[in-house]
């Protein structure tokens, strides 16, 4: 058998969502978008801090979406991408100043470099090697950070206090509710633009490599060039999340980004469909909810009882919130008719 | 002589100078040369294992030959990595058909478009105006082409769901996206039955007289090379056994025992 062959006769490692598939429609994006902009006004501050992680978690699980989703490559070492972006808003907002606003387009880029440099030689693997060379990377991360070397500017293992914003010009709006309303701008913005990509050709250069290597090559997709170039995307949107993330918490420590990060984040992508967009936030609240809700169930097995709620979701819903989503287009269809 | 070729001077579009492939001590194609000139159909024959996918795979830069050179147009081909061979003009079909399973038949042609646009991720990101620009002409080239081959009620279905003649159809029409001058058709009578091997023969030689496009067909099925090529180059073991029009090859005594046998076998 040819090479060309055995690449056309081998399964996708990843099952996709036809693309038209993957946004919402314009209704049910308005009322989700409304549910966001009217909720903060209503809870407290806290909630307010949760939903903002919310939407933190729903870019990067977004990030790996587009790497995981789109290009079929696989990643475990989210986390890596996530602590750059962190420690870059917080450094360049403690010790250089920089406006915490700044700080994010910049973690962004660095985190697109750092992403699309990892991905040369990556491009050597694929599947189960490249999730492992991944791991690697998010193994090595924390005690990189904790460094000597680097402990002038990122604190070792004590990390760094980072200032919270207040609202600008005056707005009458606590500090978390501000940054709230920052975080969600932001996350529309790079919402909008992952769905424009994805439609592109660039989009469809992904999704042709992760389909057919051989057949992408044949009508002039540089595959070298669009699998890197996956990588670079995803972890920078990573690292403005991360970035965000920094803010949010108000600190950086090499200890919250261990490679536990990368497999919930692994973890919100599947419950929330892969390749599916708007999946990633309902990815989000799981990695985000469901711990506490297993605590509030057994304070001694939390961990299994999440691992419980894992499974039933698995063997439910194997597609994750895309395959509830389609169930309930199809309820929905089935009432107008009646 | 077909009258495109005397317009072209005798220039041959596409010219296999010598090519030898050698994997490890066995010598799967060993000195072939052959010419192809505009608007030819070439069918390219042989017994299994004569080296035809071997050649092919050389043409669309999959494999790099030991010795000889490809040129296309007068310029060697055999720097430019597979990717680079769609921008030149080469475009190619699969044994077996390699689509895009999970795009829809649209996004299928539309990738096939790829060599022939640009774009970068951040305007792509940002829908920037001339992106838009870009987007609407390919999507009224990619409705042509479906429209030309009769894809047009399966436009927006996922591939993977059609029945695999349908498949081949999309698969020619994802070449055609691309303005082939050569259009490299590997097997394509694989999988079909008798009437839609004929259908397919008549297909490419509508696309070859109306789009002007040289075919190389690379084909064991005899009935459709016969009645599609006007010129045929036989393979046996690697080395070229016959060249000439369908009805001379067939009746070369050579290619005869190379299909049949000999009687002192």
């Amino acid at each position: 058998m040819s090479a060309a062959e055995e690449v056309v006769t081998e399964a996708p490692a990843v099952e996709a969502v036809p693309k038209r598939a993957m946004t919402l429609g314009y209704g049910t994006s308005l009322v989700v978008l409304a549910a966001l902009i009217l909720t903060p006004l209503f809870v407290k501050n806290f909630i307010i801090f949760q939903m903002t992680m919310l939407l933190i978690y729903g870019l990067a699980v977004l990030a790996l979406n587009i790497l995981t989703g789109g290009s079929g490559q696989f990643s475990l070492g989210q986390s890596a991408f996530y602590a750059i972006g962190a420690y870059t808003t917080a450094i360049l907002m403690e010790h250089f100043n920089v406006n915490y606003a700044l700080t994010l387009p910049v973690a962004g880029v660095i985190c697109f470099a750092a992403g699309f440099l990892f991905g040369q030689p990556a491009l050597r693997l694929s599947g189960v090697y490249l999730a492992l060379a991944t791991f690697a990377l998010a193994t090595a991360m924390p005690q990189l950070l904790k460094l000597g070397f680097f402990e002038h500017w990122t604190g070792g293992v004590q990390g760094l206090v980072v200032t919270k914003p207040d609202a600008p010009f005056g707005l009458p709006l606590s500090q978390d509710m501000w940054l709230y309303y920052f975080t969600l701008a932001i996350t529309i913005g790079i919402y909008i633009a992952s769905v424009n990509l994805l439609r592109s050709r660039s989009g469809r250069a992904f999704m042709a490599i992760r389909d057919n290597e051989i057949a992408a090559s044949a009508m002039g997709v540089d595959v070298s060039l669009y699998k890197t170039l996956a990588f670079g995307v995803s972890a920078g949107i990573t690292g403005v999340a991360g970035g965000l993330g920094a803010i949010a918490v108000q600190f950086v420590a090499p200890d919250g980004y261990t490679i536990t990060l990368a497999i919930s984040l692994f973890l919100g992508m599947v419950v929330g469909g892969v390749g599916w967009l708007p999946g990633s936030i309902v990815g989000s609240a799981f990695i985000i909810f469901v711990p506490n809700i297993a605590e509030g169930i057994s304070k001694g097995l939390s961990g299994a009882v999440f691992g419980v709620l894992l499974f039933l979701v698995i063997f439910l819903v194997p597609h994750g919130a895309r395959q509830v989503a389609l169930i309930a287009q199809q309820l929905a269809a089935k009432l107008k008719k009646n | 002589m077909t009258q495109a070729q005397l317009a072209q001077g005798h220039a041959p579009l596409l010219a296999v100078r010598d090519v030898s492939v050698v994997f490890g001590g066995i010598v799967a194609l060993n000195g072939v040369s052959f010419d192809m000139h505009q608007g030819q159909i070439l069918g390219l024959i042989g017994p299994n294992g004569a080296g035809k996918t071997t050649l092919f795979n050389c043409l669309s830069r999959l494999y790099q030959p030991s010795s000889g050179d490809i040129l296309m147009e007068g310029v060697s081909i055999l720097s430019r990595p597979p990717h680079k061979i769609a921008e030149i003009g080469i475009g190619r079909t699969f044994q077996n058909v390699a689509l895009f399973p999970n795009l829809s038949v649209m996004d299928n042609v539309r990738v096939g478009t790829h060599a022939r646009t640009s774009s970068d991720i951040i305007s792509d990101s940002l829908k920037l105006a001339w992106i838009r620009r870009t987007e609407a002409s390919v999507n009224k080239k990619v409705h042509d082409i479906l429209a030309y081959l009769d894809l047009e009620d399966v436009a927006h279905s996922i591939v993977s769901g059609l029945p695999f003649g349908t498949q081949k159809r999309v698969e020619l029409a994802r070449a055609l996206a691309a303005d082939p001058k050569i259009l490299l058709l590997d097997e394509p009578a694989g999988g079909l039955n008798h009437e839609e091997v004929y259908v397919l023969g008549d297909l490419v030689r509508k696309i070859r007289d109306e789009r002007r496009i040289t075919v190389l067909l690379v084909e064991h099925h005899m009935g459709m090379v016969m009645s599609t090529a006007d010129h045929v180059v036989a393979l046996n073991f690697g080395r070229k056994l016959a060249e000439g029009t369908p009805a001379q090859v067939q009746a070369d005594p050579d290619v005869i025992k190379a299909y049949l046998g000999s009687k002192d076998q």
